[in-house]
């Protein structure tokens, strides 16, 4: 019964969407639009789910020394003082259980948790983010080897694509006539993003889409319960 | 295949000579020539073409992790529509992208002293859901949201008179750095709504994006990451921080294709030594 039941619940909401896209008139067009209500509200609370699984987990970690367990105090620690932060004094227009905290933002300049969001969270932020052009520097500089007739035509798709996104390629072949533009890189690599890539992205979707579908069709059915737990 | 092993160039050259060629460009602006693309012109002219006083969404779908890319974007078409008398509706999937817009509001708002908040221009803040919230939106979106990110009600905001679903929009722009975002925009809003979208994306992420600016114009035009965002700077006359970001991006891009070359040489260098049996 235990495993019955939501899988009952699954099989009647997913053939009632189903149908609802196809005939958006009563009663189910009703029940979808009621339905959307509902995902909204477990959304929400999905949040609120989330941040206390990432409490759990990283106290778990800290309490058991697993690992690194040094750096799961540093995200617990960071984690209340943003939350205790938007509790006590709020956020920007909205403010917390304290009021506005005008002291602290004569003082900051800022409510508390807008100060750590835009003088720490952002930068850190960005940083994860930028570090990135540099293992993908790394990455292109050690796999961008003409090595098999693939490998060469990818090269010279990435470095064609890398230049014409560039100001580089406006001044290596802004020059050419009129008569060859055609090969004025921007337009080289416009044309490279837009059909070889655009054909191979579709392929990946159309592929990507029946794999959903059919995915769908077996939770719907009951044949993949993976999702209720346990084996 | 045979099997060469290559004495590799200590990758920490490549990082020195990347940040050199990233930090001097962005402290000594060199202005290289930006040259505008098909897509960039298509968003352009959808927002230059659309009557003032008409009504648009710009979804902030990103968090600050992206916001060097998508910030000077959204930042230049936000100041296109105020220049154009476009009332802006602010929403985001992403919990962070109600910051990213009050950001840009505040900053530009001093250059725009006659836009008013809630006459014309509305940040009605996060909510989850994704794809089941823009439908949600299409369909009813006073019970979406019922109120803006400061918990005023939207029957008190003049903006929001007569905002019933996606009928009374001109367009829907979404600058997005992954899932939600512009891709659920697509799929509900010009899909099943019938609303013009355009937007937004990372570089990393446009090759995946470029297939929906078709025949079909399920996206009309899409701004690929710093490039786009410069060329929008320059068609709307408003050079920003993408427009200097460029010199630096081009340098970046030209360092990495120097390394491809050297890498290829030591490849083939270290081939035709095997082969003679060195």
């Amino acid at each position: 019964m235990k495993r019955k039941i939501p899988l009952i619940i699954t099989f009647v909401v997913g053939v009632v969407l189903i149908f609802a896209e196809f005939i958006p008139h009563k009663p189910f067009g009703l029940i979808s639009g009621e339905l959307e209500k509902w995902y909204l509200i477990i959304a929400g609370f999905a949040i609120i789910l989330g941040q206390l699984n990432l409490f759990k987990v990283n106290l778990f970690k800290i309490r058991y020394k697993q690992k690194n367990w040094q750096y799961f105090i540093l995200t617990l620690v960071s984690f209340s003082i943003m939350v205790l932060c938007g509790i006590f004094w709020g956020t920007q227009n909205n403010p917390g259980v304290f009021g506005n905290g005008v002291a602290i933002v004569t003082a900051m300049g800022d409510k508390p948790f807008d100060y750590l969001f835009l003088n720490v969270y952002q930068h850190l932020s960005a940083t994860m983010f930028s570090l990135l052009a540099f293992f993908i520097a790394s990455a292109a500089y050690r796999a961008f080897i003409a090595r098999t007739t693939e490998s060469n035509l990818l090269l010279a798709a990435a470095i064609l694509v890398m230049l014409g996104n560039t100001s580089m390629g406006s001044i290596l072949t802004g020059w050419l006539p009129e008569s060859l533009k055609f090969l004025h890189l921007p337009r080289i690599s416009e044309f490279i993003m837009k059909y070889p890539n655009t054909a191979g992205q579709r392929a990946i979707m159309i592929g990507a889409g029946l794999g959903i579908i059919g995915s769908s069709l077996r939770i719907i059915l009951g044949i993949e319960r993976s999702y209720l737990g346990g084996k | 295949m045979a099997t060469v092993k290559r004495k590799q160039l200590d990758r920490r050259w490549l990082f020195l000579f990347l940040f050199v060629g990233v930090a001097l460009p962005l402290i000594f602006v060199i202005g290289l020539p930006i040259e505008t693309s098909e897509n960039a012109r298509m968003v352009y002219d959808l927002v230059e073409t659309t009557p003032p006083g008409s009504k648009v969404i710009l979804s902030f779908d990103y968090d600050p992790g992206s916001k060097p890319e998508l910030h000077p974007m959204a930042t230049a078409v936000m100041k296109h529509c105020f220049d154009r008398d476009i009332k802006v509706i602010v929403t985001a999937l992403w919990p962070m992208g109600v910051q990213m817009a009050e950001e840009i509001f505040s900053d530009i708002h001093d250059e725009y002293p006659n836009v008013k908040y809630g006459r014309d221009y509305v940040n009605l803040g996060f909510k989850a859901g994704g794809i089941v919230t823009i439908q949600s939106m299409g369909k009813q979106f006073r019970e979406v949201f019922p109120e803006d990110m400061n918990g005023t009600s939207i029957d008190e905001l003049p903006i929001m008179d007569g905002m019933k679903n996606f009928d009374n929009l001109s367009f829907v722009c979404s600058f997005s750095a992954g899932d939600p975002g512009i891709k659920q925009w697509v799929q509900v809003t010009h899909d099943k709504f019938n609303r013009p979208v355009t937007g937004g994306v990372t570089g990393v992420s446009a090759p995946a994006i470029l297939p929906y600016v078709n025949a079909q114009q399920q996206l009309i035009g899409l701004l690929a990451g710093l490039k786009a965002a410069a060329e929008y700077e320059l068609l709307s006359k408003s050079p920003g921080t993408a427009t200097s970001g460029m010199d630096a991006q081009s340098i970046a891009h030209l360092i990495i294709i120097i390394f491809i070359v050297i890498g290829n040489i030591n490849f083939w260098r270290d081939k035709k030594a095997e082969k003679r049996g060195e």
